[in-house]
Protein backbone atom coordinates (compact mmCIF):
# COMPACT_ATOMS: atom_id res chain seq x y z
CA UNK A 1 0.00 0.00 0.00
CA UNK A 2 1.07 3.22 -0.71
CA UNK A 3 2.54 5.37 2.12
CA UNK A 4 1.16 8.63 1.43
CA UNK A 5 -2.08 7.29 0.99
CA UNK A 6 -1.82 4.90 4.55
CA UNK A 7 -0.96 8.46 6.30
CA UNK A 8 -3.82 9.84 4.90
CA UNK A 9 -6.63 8.15 5.81
CA UNK A 10 -5.35 7.30 9.15
CA UNK A 11 -4.85 11.11 10.08
CA UNK A 12 -7.98 11.83 8.29
CA UNK A 13 -9.74 9.16 10.55
CA UNK A 14 -7.44 11.16 13.34
CA UNK A 15 -8.60 14.31 12.94
CA UNK A 16 -11.87 14.27 11.66
CA UNK A 17 -13.46 10.48 13.18
CA UNK A 18 -16.48 9.31 12.30
CA UNK A 19 -19.46 9.02 14.75
CA UNK A 20 -17.31 10.19 17.77
CA UNK A 21 -20.42 11.60 20.18
CA UNK A 22 -21.00 10.41 23.30
CA UNK A 23 -24.37 8.54 23.63
CA UNK A 24 -26.93 8.69 26.86
CA UNK A 25 -29.38 6.67 25.49
CA UNK A 26 -29.63 3.68 27.41
CA UNK A 27 -30.59 1.58 24.53
CA UNK A 28 -26.97 1.20 23.63
CA UNK A 29 -24.53 -0.76 25.84
CA UNK A 30 -21.28 0.97 26.89
CA UNK A 31 -17.97 -0.83 26.95
CA UNK A 32 -14.78 0.77 27.92
CA UNK A 33 -11.44 0.02 26.23
CA UNK A 34 -8.03 1.25 27.51
CA UNK A 35 -4.76 -0.20 27.27
CA UNK A 36 -2.96 -0.38 30.02
CA UNK A 37 0.71 0.16 29.08
CA UNK A 38 -0.63 3.95 27.66
CA UNK A 39 -3.24 6.64 28.24
CA UNK A 40 -5.54 5.51 25.62
CA UNK A 41 -8.92 5.67 26.73
CA UNK A 42 -12.26 5.29 24.70
CA UNK A 43 -16.16 4.41 25.26
CA UNK A 44 -17.92 2.67 22.79
CA UNK A 45 -21.33 2.66 22.16
CA UNK A 46 -23.31 0.31 20.41
CA UNK A 47 -27.09 -0.23 19.51
CA UNK A 48 -27.89 -4.10 18.46
CA UNK A 49 -31.59 -4.68 17.69
CA UNK A 50 -32.99 -7.51 15.87
CA UNK A 51 -29.71 -9.37 15.72
CA UNK A 52 -27.76 -5.80 13.97
CA UNK A 53 -25.69 -3.36 14.96
CA UNK A 54 -27.82 -0.50 14.29
CA UNK A 55 -25.40 2.27 15.16
CA UNK A 56 -22.06 2.51 16.96
CA UNK A 57 -20.54 5.56 18.47
CA UNK A 58 -17.28 6.34 20.33
CA UNK A 59 -16.01 9.31 22.96
CA UNK A 60 -12.40 9.68 24.87
CA UNK A 61 -9.18 10.31 23.83
CA UNK A 62 -6.40 8.52 22.61
CA UNK A 63 -3.60 8.50 19.99
CA UNK A 64 -3.51 9.00 16.49
CA UNK A 65 -3.30 4.95 15.56
CA UNK A 66 -6.27 4.00 18.07
CA UNK A 67 -8.66 6.77 17.09
CA UNK A 68 -8.62 6.23 13.75
CA UNK A 69 -8.41 2.60 13.92
CA UNK A 70 -11.85 2.88 15.88
CA UNK A 71 -12.98 5.45 13.77
CA UNK A 72 -12.62 2.89 11.02
CA UNK A 73 -13.58 0.04 12.61
CA UNK A 74 -17.17 1.44 13.54
CA UNK A 75 -17.59 2.82 9.95
CA UNK A 76 -17.09 -1.02 8.70
CA UNK A 77 -19.31 -2.54 11.84
CA UNK A 78 -22.42 -0.51 11.41
CA UNK A 79 -25.53 -2.49 9.48
CA UNK A 80 -23.77 -6.00 10.33
CA UNK A 81 -25.06 -9.01 12.14
CA UNK A 82 -23.74 -9.59 14.47
CA UNK A 83 -21.89 -12.85 13.53
CA UNK A 84 -20.60 -10.87 10.48
CA UNK A 85 -19.13 -8.82 12.89
CA UNK A 86 -17.32 -11.12 14.53
CA UNK A 87 -15.57 -12.38 11.69
CA UNK A 88 -14.58 -8.89 10.97
CA UNK A 89 -13.18 -8.21 14.04
CA UNK A 90 -11.06 -11.86 14.11
CA UNK A 91 -10.24 -11.16 10.47
CA UNK A 92 -8.61 -7.83 11.78
CA UNK A 93 -7.12 -9.07 14.50
CA UNK A 94 -5.25 -12.07 12.39
CA UNK A 95 -4.08 -9.38 10.39
CA UNK A 96 -2.15 -7.14 13.07
CA UNK A 97 -1.05 -10.66 14.58
CA UNK A 98 0.91 -11.41 11.41
CA UNK A 99 -2.00 -14.42 10.60
CA UNK A 100 -3.76 -15.56 7.67
CA UNK A 101 -6.55 -13.12 6.79
CA UNK A 102 -9.11 -12.23 4.31
CA UNK A 103 -8.12 -8.72 2.18
CA UNK A 104 -11.33 -8.28 0.89
CA UNK A 105 -12.94 -8.06 3.93
CA UNK A 106 -11.31 -5.24 5.53
CA UNK A 107 -11.63 -2.22 3.50
CA UNK A 108 -9.73 0.55 5.15
CA UNK A 109 -9.14 -1.85 8.18
CA UNK A 110 -6.13 -2.79 5.89
CA UNK A 111 -4.52 0.44 6.66
CA UNK A 112 -3.05 -1.41 9.36
CA UNK A 113 -1.08 -4.22 7.55
CA UNK A 114 1.83 -3.17 8.69
CA UNK A 115 1.48 -1.94 12.19
CA UNK A 116 3.07 -5.28 13.50
CA UNK A 117 6.23 -4.06 12.38
CA UNK A 118 5.89 -1.31 15.71
CA UNK A 119 4.70 -3.44 18.12
CA UNK A 120 4.85 -0.88 20.39
CA UNK A 121 1.58 0.54 18.16
CA UNK A 122 -0.14 -3.15 17.46
CA UNK A 123 -2.20 -2.79 21.17
CA UNK A 124 -3.05 0.85 19.54
CA UNK A 125 -4.56 -0.54 16.58
CA UNK A 126 -6.27 -3.31 18.25
CA UNK A 127 -7.91 -1.19 21.28
CA UNK A 128 -11.16 -0.77 20.27
CA UNK A 129 -12.00 -4.10 19.38
CA UNK A 130 -11.03 -5.73 22.46
CA UNK A 131 -14.11 -4.17 24.24
CA UNK A 132 -16.63 -4.75 21.47
CA UNK A 133 -15.64 -8.55 21.14
CA UNK A 134 -16.71 -9.31 24.46
CA UNK A 135 -19.73 -7.62 24.23
CA UNK A 136 -20.59 -9.33 20.60
CA UNK A 137 -19.73 -13.08 21.79
CA UNK A 138 -21.85 -12.29 25.31
CA UNK A 139 -24.96 -11.19 23.34
CA UNK A 140 -24.12 -14.51 20.77
CA UNK A 141 -24.16 -16.91 23.85
CA UNK A 142 -27.10 -15.50 25.06
CA UNK A 143 -29.03 -15.96 21.58
CA UNK A 144 -27.70 -19.71 21.65
CA UNK A 145 -28.34 -20.34 25.15
CA UNK B 1 27.54 19.48 33.09
CA UNK B 2 28.49 15.90 34.34
CA UNK B 3 27.99 13.77 31.29
CA UNK B 4 30.94 11.61 31.00
CA UNK B 5 30.03 10.70 34.29
CA UNK B 6 27.11 8.91 33.34
CA UNK B 7 27.29 5.55 31.61
CA UNK B 8 23.38 5.98 29.97
CA UNK B 9 24.87 9.49 28.15
CA UNK B 10 26.96 7.76 25.74
CA UNK B 11 24.22 5.97 23.98
CA UNK B 12 22.95 8.44 21.46
CA UNK B 13 19.58 9.67 23.64
CA UNK B 14 18.06 12.60 25.26
CA UNK B 15 16.98 12.05 28.29
CA UNK B 16 14.10 13.91 29.32
CA UNK B 17 12.04 12.19 32.07
CA UNK B 18 13.93 12.92 34.85
CA UNK B 19 10.73 13.09 36.76
CA UNK B 20 10.22 9.51 36.54
CA UNK B 21 13.56 8.59 37.14
CA UNK B 22 17.35 9.88 37.33
CA UNK B 23 19.94 8.19 35.52
CA UNK B 24 22.88 6.88 37.75
CA UNK B 25 26.33 8.29 37.80
CA UNK B 26 29.44 5.69 37.49
CA UNK B 27 29.68 5.99 41.60
CA UNK B 28 26.77 4.59 42.21
CA UNK B 29 26.59 1.55 39.49
CA UNK B 30 30.04 0.81 40.41
CA UNK B 31 29.24 0.59 44.44
CA UNK B 32 26.39 -1.74 43.81
CA UNK B 33 28.65 -3.88 42.16
CA UNK B 34 31.01 -3.39 44.98
CA UNK B 35 28.78 -4.83 47.49
CA UNK B 36 28.32 -7.85 45.48
CA UNK B 37 31.95 -8.91 44.77
CA UNK B 38 32.94 -7.59 47.78
CA UNK B 39 31.51 -8.50 50.69
CA UNK B 40 28.18 -9.80 49.66
CA UNK B 41 26.56 -10.68 53.15
CA UNK B 42 23.32 -10.18 55.08
CA UNK B 43 22.76 -6.97 57.16
CA UNK B 44 22.46 -6.78 61.10
CA UNK B 45 24.15 -9.98 61.41
CA UNK B 46 27.62 -8.97 62.13
CA UNK B 47 29.71 -12.24 63.50
CA UNK B 48 32.70 -12.03 60.39
CA UNK B 49 34.14 -9.22 58.95
CA UNK B 50 32.20 -8.88 55.79
CA UNK B 51 28.77 -8.75 57.78
CA UNK B 52 30.52 -6.04 59.90
CA UNK B 53 31.45 -4.23 56.59
CA UNK B 54 27.97 -4.80 55.69
CA UNK B 55 26.54 -3.08 58.56
CA UNK B 56 29.16 -0.36 58.30
CA UNK B 57 28.31 0.52 54.63
CA UNK B 58 24.38 0.62 55.58
CA UNK B 59 24.59 2.78 58.90
CA UNK B 60 26.71 5.04 56.77
CA UNK B 61 24.44 5.54 54.43
CA UNK B 62 21.89 6.34 57.15
CA UNK B 63 24.52 8.57 58.09
CA UNK B 64 24.71 10.41 55.10
CA UNK B 65 20.77 10.93 54.61
CA UNK B 66 20.91 12.48 57.78
CA UNK B 67 22.96 14.61 57.24
CA UNK B 68 21.31 15.41 53.70
CA UNK B 69 18.23 16.39 55.13
CA UNK B 70 19.97 17.58 58.05
CA UNK B 71 17.91 15.55 60.53
CA UNK B 72 18.58 15.45 63.95
CA UNK B 73 18.81 11.72 65.10
CA UNK B 74 19.89 9.12 62.90
CA UNK B 75 16.74 6.92 64.46
CA UNK B 76 14.85 9.19 62.54
CA UNK B 77 16.10 7.88 59.05
CA UNK B 78 14.04 4.71 58.05
CA UNK B 79 14.94 2.78 54.90
CA UNK B 80 11.90 1.40 52.41
CA UNK B 81 11.45 0.45 48.95
CA UNK B 82 10.50 3.88 48.17
CA UNK B 83 8.31 7.23 48.24
CA UNK B 84 5.26 4.85 47.88
CA UNK B 85 6.33 2.68 50.66
CA UNK B 86 7.58 5.43 52.85
CA UNK B 87 3.60 7.12 52.18
CA UNK B 88 1.93 4.36 53.02
CA UNK B 89 3.55 3.43 56.21
CA UNK B 90 3.25 6.59 58.19
CA UNK B 91 -0.43 6.12 56.90
CA UNK B 92 -1.64 3.21 57.08
CA UNK B 93 1.33 2.60 60.58
CA UNK B 94 0.68 6.01 62.12
CA UNK B 95 -2.42 8.11 61.08
CA UNK B 96 -4.76 4.90 60.67
CA UNK B 97 -4.75 4.59 64.32
CA UNK B 98 -4.74 8.63 65.13
CA UNK B 99 -7.83 9.74 63.12
CA UNK B 100 -11.25 9.41 63.67
CA UNK B 101 -13.79 9.32 61.57
CA UNK B 102 -14.73 13.15 60.42
CA UNK B 103 -11.47 13.91 60.89
CA UNK B 104 -9.56 15.91 57.87
CA UNK B 105 -7.09 15.41 55.79
CA UNK B 106 -5.94 18.34 53.63
CA UNK B 107 -3.77 17.65 50.56
CA UNK B 108 -3.98 19.26 46.92
CA UNK B 109 -5.62 17.95 43.36
CA UNK B 110 -1.56 18.10 42.23
CA UNK B 111 -0.61 15.65 44.51
CA UNK B 112 1.01 11.92 42.99
CA UNK B 113 -0.94 9.32 43.47
CA UNK B 114 1.21 7.88 46.30
CA UNK B 115 -0.35 11.31 48.61
CA UNK B 116 -3.87 10.39 47.40
CA UNK B 117 -4.75 6.80 47.27
CA UNK B 118 -3.31 5.65 50.70
CA UNK B 119 -5.71 8.89 51.93
CA UNK B 120 -8.75 7.41 50.35
CA UNK B 121 -8.03 4.06 51.72
CA UNK B 122 -8.20 5.80 54.95
CA UNK B 123 -11.24 7.52 54.15
CA UNK B 124 -12.97 4.74 52.95
CA UNK B 125 -12.27 2.36 56.20
CA UNK B 126 -11.93 4.97 59.16
CA UNK B 127 -14.31 7.60 57.84
CA UNK B 128 -11.68 10.61 57.59
CA UNK B 129 -12.70 13.08 55.17
CA UNK B 130 -9.78 14.14 52.57
CA UNK B 131 -10.81 17.85 51.48
CA UNK B 132 -8.29 19.95 48.56
CA UNK B 133 -6.44 22.87 49.31
CA UNK B 134 -8.08 25.23 46.34
CA UNK B 135 -4.85 26.26 44.33
CA UNK B 136 -4.48 29.58 42.92
CA UNK B 137 -4.52 31.08 38.92
CA UNK B 138 -1.10 29.23 38.50
CA UNK B 139 -1.94 25.85 40.24
CA UNK B 140 -0.26 27.50 43.33
CA UNK B 141 -0.99 26.34 46.90
CA UNK B 142 -0.90 29.58 49.20
CA UNK B 143 -1.06 30.10 52.66
CA UNK B 144 -3.68 32.73 52.05
CA UNK B 145 -5.50 29.75 50.58
CA UNK B 146 -4.60 27.13 53.46
CA UNK B 147 -6.39 29.35 56.37
CA UNK B 148 -9.24 29.84 54.20
CA UNK B 149 -9.86 25.98 53.87
CA UNK B 150 -8.78 24.84 57.78
CA UNK B 151 -11.34 24.01 60.32
CA UNK B 152 -11.07 22.55 63.70
CA UNK B 153 -11.59 19.46 62.59
CA UNK B 154 -8.04 19.59 59.91
CA UNK B 155 -5.53 17.06 61.45
CA UNK B 156 -3.41 16.42 58.68
CA UNK B 157 -1.77 18.48 55.40
CA UNK B 158 0.07 15.88 53.43
CA UNK B 159 1.53 17.77 50.52
CA UNK B 160 4.38 17.68 47.74
CA UNK B 161 7.11 19.75 48.42
CA UNK B 162 7.34 20.44 44.31
CA UNK B 163 4.52 18.36 42.19
CA UNK B 164 5.69 16.32 39.77
CA UNK B 165 3.47 17.79 36.43
CA UNK B 166 3.07 21.69 37.76
CA UNK B 167 6.61 21.59 39.22
CA UNK B 168 5.78 24.21 41.67
CA UNK B 169 7.53 24.88 45.03
CA UNK B 170 5.02 24.51 48.41
CA UNK B 171 6.09 27.17 50.99
CA UNK B 172 6.53 24.04 53.38
CA UNK B 173 8.09 25.73 56.06
CA UNK B 174 5.38 28.72 56.04
CA UNK B 175 2.50 26.00 55.93
CA UNK B 176 4.14 24.17 58.27
CA UNK B 177 4.63 26.83 60.83
CA UNK B 178 0.82 27.88 60.13
CA UNK B 179 -0.16 24.02 60.77
CA UNK B 180 1.77 23.50 63.82
CA UNK B 181 0.15 26.30 65.06
CA UNK B 182 -3.21 24.83 64.83
CA UNK B 183 -2.07 21.55 65.85
CA UNK B 184 -2.39 19.99 62.81
CA UNK B 185 0.82 17.62 60.96
CA UNK B 186 2.68 18.35 58.05
CA UNK B 187 3.67 15.12 55.93
CA UNK B 188 5.79 16.10 52.94
CA UNK B 189 6.17 13.90 49.54
CA UNK B 190 9.91 15.23 48.57
CA UNK B 191 10.04 12.54 45.52
CA UNK B 192 10.14 15.64 43.67
CA UNK B 193 12.47 17.61 45.27
CA UNK B 194 14.99 15.62 46.71
CA UNK B 195 17.31 15.63 44.35
CA UNK B 196 16.47 19.28 43.14
CA UNK B 197 16.61 21.69 46.14
CA UNK B 198 18.05 21.47 49.74
CA UNK B 199 15.90 20.12 52.19
CA UNK B 200 16.64 21.01 55.59
CA UNK B 201 13.61 19.03 57.74
CA UNK B 202 14.60 20.90 61.02
CA UNK B 203 14.42 24.29 59.39
CA UNK B 204 11.14 23.48 57.58
CA UNK B 205 10.34 21.98 60.99
CA UNK B 206 7.60 18.98 59.10
CA UNK B 207 6.29 15.84 60.77
CA UNK B 208 7.29 13.70 58.21
CA UNK B 209 9.18 13.74 54.61
CA UNK B 210 9.61 10.35 52.00
CA UNK B 211 11.38 10.46 49.13
CA UNK B 212 12.82 7.98 46.54
CA UNK B 213 16.76 7.36 46.37
CA UNK B 214 16.22 6.71 42.24
CA UNK B 215 15.09 10.37 41.79
CA UNK B 216 18.09 11.34 42.90
CA UNK B 217 20.56 9.19 41.10
CA UNK B 218 20.58 6.93 43.24
CA UNK B 219 19.21 2.98 42.73
CA UNK B 220 15.86 1.76 42.61
CA UNK B 221 13.94 0.28 45.01
CA UNK B 222 15.41 2.04 48.09
CA UNK B 223 13.72 4.78 49.79
CA UNK B 224 13.20 6.68 52.98
CA UNK B 225 10.78 8.01 55.70
CA UNK B 226 11.75 11.10 57.97
CA UNK B 227 9.98 11.29 60.71
CA UNK B 228 10.66 13.33 63.88
CA UNK B 229 11.59 10.73 66.62
CA UNK B 230 9.15 11.09 68.84
CA UNK B 231 6.30 10.14 66.21
CA UNK B 232 8.29 7.98 64.62
CA UNK B 233 8.00 6.16 67.94
CA UNK B 234 4.12 5.75 67.37
CA UNK B 235 4.00 4.30 64.24
CA UNK B 236 3.15 0.62 64.28
CA UNK B 237 5.12 -1.54 61.45
CA UNK B 238 3.43 -3.36 58.98
CA UNK B 239 5.98 -5.56 57.52
CA UNK B 240 6.79 -7.96 60.58
CA UNK B 241 9.50 -10.88 60.51
CA UNK B 242 12.98 -11.03 60.88
CA UNK B 243 15.43 -8.50 62.07
CA UNK B 244 12.54 -5.97 63.49
CA UNK B 245 12.18 -8.19 66.87
CA UNK B 246 14.00 -8.59 69.95
CA UNK B 247 12.87 -11.86 71.01
CA UNK B 248 9.59 -13.84 70.92
CA UNK B 249 8.43 -16.89 72.61
CA UNK B 250 5.94 -19.41 72.62
CA UNK B 251 2.88 -17.49 73.99
CA UNK B 252 3.30 -15.23 70.34
CA UNK B 253 4.98 -12.19 72.55
CA UNK B 254 6.97 -10.34 70.48
CA UNK B 255 8.95 -7.58 71.81
CA UNK B 256 10.14 -4.77 69.00
CA UNK B 257 14.05 -3.50 68.46
CA UNK B 258 14.19 0.42 68.65
CA UNK B 259 13.94 2.60 65.70
CA UNK B 260 14.75 2.37 62.98
CA UNK B 261 15.23 -1.04 62.66
CA UNK B 262 11.83 -1.81 63.92
CA UNK B 263 10.74 -0.38 60.68
CA UNK B 264 13.01 -2.49 58.21
CA UNK B 265 11.88 -5.97 58.95
CA UNK B 266 13.41 -8.09 56.84
CA UNK B 267 16.23 -8.43 54.63
CA UNK B 268 16.60 -4.78 53.06
CA UNK B 269 17.64 -3.55 49.50
CA UNK B 270 21.57 -3.81 51.27
CA UNK B 271 23.47 -3.16 47.60
CA UNK B 272 20.74 -0.63 47.00
CA UNK B 273 21.33 1.55 50.46
CA UNK B 274 24.95 0.87 50.30
CA UNK B 275 25.00 2.01 46.50
CA UNK B 276 22.89 5.16 47.73
CA UNK B 277 25.24 6.21 49.38
CA UNK B 278 27.72 7.35 46.81
CA UNK B 279 24.17 9.09 44.96
CA UNK B 280 24.48 11.52 48.20
CA UNK B 281 27.96 12.28 47.96
CA UNK B 282 27.53 12.60 44.16
CA UNK B 283 25.02 15.24 44.66
CA UNK B 284 26.66 16.69 46.91
CA UNK B 285 29.84 17.31 45.47
CA UNK B 286 28.12 19.00 42.50
CA UNK B 287 25.89 20.80 45.04
CA UNK B 288 21.82 21.28 45.20
CA UNK B 289 21.95 25.31 44.92
CA UNK B 290 24.33 25.19 41.52
CA UNK B 291 21.75 21.89 40.55
CA UNK B 292 18.50 24.24 40.97
CA UNK B 293 20.03 27.34 39.46
CA UNK B 294 20.87 25.36 36.47
CA UNK B 295 17.63 23.54 36.07
CA UNK B 296 15.90 26.97 36.47
CA UNK B 297 18.22 28.39 33.76
CA UNK B 298 17.99 25.52 31.49
CA UNK B 299 14.24 25.40 31.54
CA UNK B 300 13.33 29.24 31.09
CA UNK B 301 15.00 28.59 27.75
CA UNK B 302 13.12 25.68 27.14
CA UNK B 303 10.07 27.58 28.14
CA UNK B 304 11.25 31.35 25.73
CA UNK B 305 11.61 28.95 23.06
CA UNK B 306 8.47 27.22 23.05
CA UNK B 307 6.24 29.91 23.94
CA UNK B 308 6.88 31.12 20.23
CA UNK B 309 5.53 28.39 19.32
CA UNK B 310 1.66 29.36 18.54
CA UNK B 311 -0.02 25.73 18.45
CA UNK B 312 2.12 24.88 21.75
CA UNK B 313 -0.08 25.31 25.29
CA UNK B 314 2.28 25.36 27.79
CA UNK B 315 0.13 24.16 31.31
CA UNK B 316 3.08 25.94 33.57
CA UNK B 317 4.58 28.60 31.61
CA UNK B 318 5.95 29.56 35.67
CA UNK B 319 7.90 27.29 37.25
CA UNK B 320 10.98 27.39 39.79
CA UNK B 321 11.99 23.22 39.35
CA UNK B 322 13.33 21.88 35.99
CA UNK B 323 9.11 20.66 35.05
CA UNK B 324 7.59 21.98 31.83
CA UNK B 325 4.32 20.61 31.08
CA UNK B 326 2.67 21.34 27.44
CA UNK B 327 0.27 20.07 25.00
CA UNK B 328 0.76 20.36 20.99
CA UNK B 329 -2.97 21.56 20.05
CA UNK B 330 -4.94 18.90 18.51
CA UNK B 331 -2.53 15.93 18.83
CA UNK B 332 -2.76 13.58 21.12
CA UNK B 333 0.04 13.89 23.85
CA UNK B 334 1.54 10.38 23.51
CA UNK B 335 1.71 10.87 19.64
CA UNK B 336 4.44 13.25 20.11
CA UNK B 337 5.93 11.45 22.53
CA UNK B 338 6.00 8.88 20.12
CA UNK B 339 7.18 10.94 17.34
CA UNK B 340 10.29 12.59 19.72
CA UNK B 341 11.28 8.75 20.15
CA UNK B 342 11.87 8.12 16.51
CA UNK B 343 14.44 11.25 17.32
CA UNK B 344 15.61 8.87 20.78
CA UNK B 345 14.32 11.79 23.01
CA UNK B 346 12.62 9.97 26.00
CA UNK B 347 9.83 12.45 26.91
CA UNK B 348 6.56 11.31 29.15
CA UNK B 349 3.31 11.53 28.09
CA UNK B 350 -0.13 10.85 30.24
CA UNK B 351 -1.43 12.13 33.39
CA UNK B 352 1.83 11.16 34.99
CA UNK B 353 -0.32 9.91 38.03
CA UNK B 354 -1.84 12.86 38.95
CA UNK B 355 -4.98 12.03 38.31
CA UNK B 356 -7.47 14.46 39.69
CA UNK B 357 -5.34 17.86 38.17
CA UNK B 358 -7.39 17.43 35.39
CA UNK B 359 -10.01 18.90 37.26
CA UNK B 360 -7.47 21.45 37.64
CA UNK B 361 -6.51 22.53 34.68
CA UNK B 362 -8.70 21.15 32.56
CA UNK B 363 -6.62 18.87 30.29
CA UNK B 364 -6.25 14.58 31.19
CA UNK B 365 -2.95 14.54 29.49
CA UNK B 366 0.25 16.46 28.35
CA UNK B 367 3.64 16.12 27.59
CA UNK B 368 5.88 16.23 30.16
CA UNK B 369 9.59 17.54 29.79
CA UNK B 370 11.74 17.00 33.10
CA UNK B 371 15.61 18.16 32.87
CA UNK B 372 18.02 17.68 35.06
CA UNK B 373 21.54 18.78 35.16
CA UNK B 374 23.30 16.59 32.80
CA UNK B 375 20.52 18.13 30.30
CA UNK B 376 21.89 20.43 28.00
CA UNK B 377 21.40 23.98 26.09
CA UNK B 378 21.74 21.78 22.85
CA UNK B 379 19.66 19.18 23.91
CA UNK B 380 16.53 22.02 24.25
CA UNK B 381 17.43 23.17 20.85
CA UNK B 382 17.44 19.95 18.90
CA UNK B 383 13.47 18.98 21.31
CA UNK B 384 12.31 22.76 20.11
CA UNK B 385 13.38 22.27 16.33
CA UNK B 386 11.83 19.19 16.29
CA UNK B 387 8.48 20.62 17.57
CA UNK B 388 8.18 23.48 15.25
CA UNK B 389 7.61 21.91 12.46
CA UNK B 390 3.87 20.66 12.88
CA UNK B 391 3.36 19.23 9.43
CA UNK B 392 6.44 16.95 10.23
CA UNK B 393 4.87 15.84 13.20
CA UNK B 394 1.84 14.71 11.46
CA UNK B 395 3.80 13.13 8.80
CA UNK B 396 6.43 11.21 11.10
CA UNK B 397 4.19 10.55 13.72
CA UNK B 398 2.69 7.36 12.78
C1 LIG C 1 5.44 13.70 43.60
C2 LIG C 1 5.70 12.23 43.65
N1 LIG C 1 5.39 11.55 44.76
C3 LIG C 1 5.61 10.23 44.86
C4 LIG C 1 6.14 9.51 43.84
C5 LIG C 1 6.32 8.04 43.99
O1 LIG C 1 7.63 7.65 43.95
P1 LIG C 1 8.03 6.11 43.82
O2 LIG C 1 7.31 5.57 42.62
O3 LIG C 1 9.50 6.11 43.67
O4 LIG C 1 7.58 5.42 45.07
C6 LIG C 1 6.48 10.16 42.65
C7 LIG C 1 7.03 9.40 41.50
O5 LIG C 1 6.77 9.69 40.35
C8 LIG C 1 6.25 11.55 42.56
O6 LIG C 1 6.55 12.23 41.43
Amino acid sequence: MDENLRREIILDHYQNPKNRETVTDEKYIKVNSNNESCIDNINIYILVEDGILKDIKFDGEACAISTSSTSIMIKNLIGKTIDDAIKYINNFEAMVDEKEYDEALLKEGIVYNEIYKQNNRKNCALLPYKGIKNVLNGLKNQKNA
Amino acid sequence: MNREDFPMLEQDIIYLDNGATTLKPKSVIDKTVEYYEKYSANAHRGDYDISYKVDQEYENTRSLVKDYIHAKYLEEIIFTSGATESLNLIVRGFFTNLLEAGDEVLITQSEHAANVIPWFHLANTNGICVNYIPLDDNHYVTLENLKKVITPKTKVISLAHITNVIGDIRPVKEIAEFAHQNNIFVVIDAAQSIGHIPTDVQDLDVDFLTFSAHKMCGPTGVGVLYGKKELLEHVEPLILGGGMNESFDNEHEVYFKDLPTRLEAGTPNIAGVIAFSEAIKYINSIGLDKISEYEKKLRKYLVDKLIDIPYIDLINIESDSGIVAFNVAGIFSQDIAYYLNKYNICVRAGNHCAKILKNEVGVNNTLRVSVYFYNTYEEMDMLVELLSDRDKILKEML
